[in-house]
C-alpha cells in the first residue's frame, strides 16, 4: 500500500517554480487531494496571472487561464453553466488581495459554490519581489527598499478576516505551508473545501502561507524559518469560519 | 521504502531537514538539470513516516510502506 504517491494530474516533469517554491507544495496537495476523491476528470482549475498561473506547465487537468484578478469572476461564470464540476480558482496574493479584490469579495458575498485557494507569499513574485498588499510591516521588497512603512503603505491585508466577517462563505481557513504538520492540515482542509463545494454547500476560501526563497532573497530553508518567525504571528493559522461546525453542535 | 525521482528534484532540501530519522543526505550528484539531489543513507531505519514526501514540494518523492520497492 503505498504511503505516498504522485498524483497523475501532474505531469512527469518538474514545475515551473523556483527551487523551494511552497507554490509547488500548494499545487502538488490540490492535485494530491483531486485524486483522493475521485475527481482528475471533473476538476476545473480556474488560474489567473502572477506565479499562481506557473502551475499551467504541468497541470494535466482542465484549467482556464483569465485576465489578471479575475478568476472568481470567470470561476462563477463556469461553475453556473457547469453545476457538477469541481471548481477552483488558484491565485497568488497580488492577484486576489489587489487587482482582484472586487471579484473575490463579490464572489464570496454572493456565496458561489466554488473554492479560492490563495497562495500568500508576501510579494510580487512574477514581477520581481515588488510590495504587495500582503507584504509585513518592516519587510524589504524592490519597492519597500526601506521595509514596508505603514504611514506611506498601510498595513499587510488579512484576507481570511475580511471574508469571514461576510455572511455567505462557508469554510474560511488559513494553513502555513512551512511544516509537515501546516501541510498536513492544509491537505485536511481542501479536502473539506472541494467536498463541502460538491455538497452544493457554497463558497469556500483557503488561505496558504507560502514562500519566495528567490526575492525574499534566501535560502529555502531560511525561508521556513521566517515564516515562522514572522509570518505565521501576523498571520495567525487557523479556520476562521465553519459553517459546518456550526450546525453539527 | 523511500524511492526518490531524482530528475525532478531542484535541491531545496526540505527532505533533508524534515527527515526524523536524519537518514536523507544530499549527495554530490547532480541531475540533469544541475541540481544536487538526496540519497538514502541508511534505508534499514527508514520508517516509512512519508514526511519527506510531505513536505517535497514537486512530488519527487514516493513513499512505500514495508521494505519492497514500489
Amino acid at each position: 500500500m503505498p504511503e505516498y504517491k504522485r498524483s497523475n494530474m501532474l505531469a512527469d516533469k518538474p514545475s515551473g517554480y523556483c527551487p523551494g517554491c511552497l507554490h509547488s507544495l500548494a499545487t502538488r496537495l490540490i492535485s494530491d487531494v483531486i485524486t483522493e476523491l475521485g475527481q482528475e476528470d471533473n476538476s476545473l482549475n480556474v488560474i489567473s496571472v502572477g506565479c499562481s498561473a506557473l502551475n499551467i506547465l504541468y497541470w494535466s487537468g482542465d484549467f482556464l487561464s483569465v485576465a489578471h484578478g479575475r478568476a472568481p469572476a470567470a470561476a462563477t461564470g463556469i461553475k453556473r453553466t457547469n453545476p457538477e464540476r469541481l471548481v477552483f480558482a488558484y491565485q497568488g496574493d497580488g492577484d486576489c488581495a489587489a487587482i482582484g479584490l472586487a471579484e473575490i469579495m463579490s464572489a464570496a458575498n454572493r456565496g458561489e459554490n466554488f473554492t479560492v485557494i490563495f497562495a500568500n507569499n508576501q510579494t510580487y513574485g512574477m514581477t520581481g519581489g515588488q510590495m504587495a498588499p500582503t507584504t509585513l510591516i518592516g519587510q524589504k521588497t524592490t519597492t519597500t527598499v526601506y521595509g514596508r512603512d505603514p504611514a506611506t503603505t498601510g498595513y499587510p491585508m488579512k484576507m481570511c478576516e475580511l471574508i469571514s466577517q461576510l455572511e455567505a462563505p462557508r469554510f474560511v481557513a488559513r494553513y502555513a505551508l512551512n511544516s509537515p504538520k501546516g501541510v498536513r492540515e492544509a491537505r485536511a482542509g481542501i479536502k473539506k473545501a472541494f467536498e463541502m463545494q460538491l455538497a452544493g454547500e457554497g463558497f469556500t476560501f483557503i488561505e496558504l502561507l507560502t514562500n519566495c526563497p528567490t526575492n525574499w532573497k534566501m535560502s529555502p530553508l531560511d525561508t521556513l524559518e521566517y515564516m515562522n518567525t514572522n509570518t505565521i504571528p501576523y498571520f495567525k493559522p487557523g479556520v476562521y469560519k465553519d459553517v459546518t461546525a456550526k450546525e453539527a453542535e | 521504502m523511500v524511492n526518490i525521482n531524482v530528475s525532478l528534484c531542484k535541491d531545496c532540501r526540505y527532505c533533508v531537514k524534515f527527515c526524523p530519522k536524519q537518514i536523507l543526505k544530499t549527495s554530490g550528484e547532480r541531475n540533469e538539470r544541475g541540481h544536487f539531489y538526496p540519497v538514502m543513507t541508511d534505508a534499514d531505519k527508514c520508517i516509512s513516516c512519508a514526511i519527506c514526501a510531505t513536505m517535497c514540494p514537486e512530488g519527487a518523492i514516493e513513499v512505500t510502506k514495508g521494505g519492497e520497492e514500489a
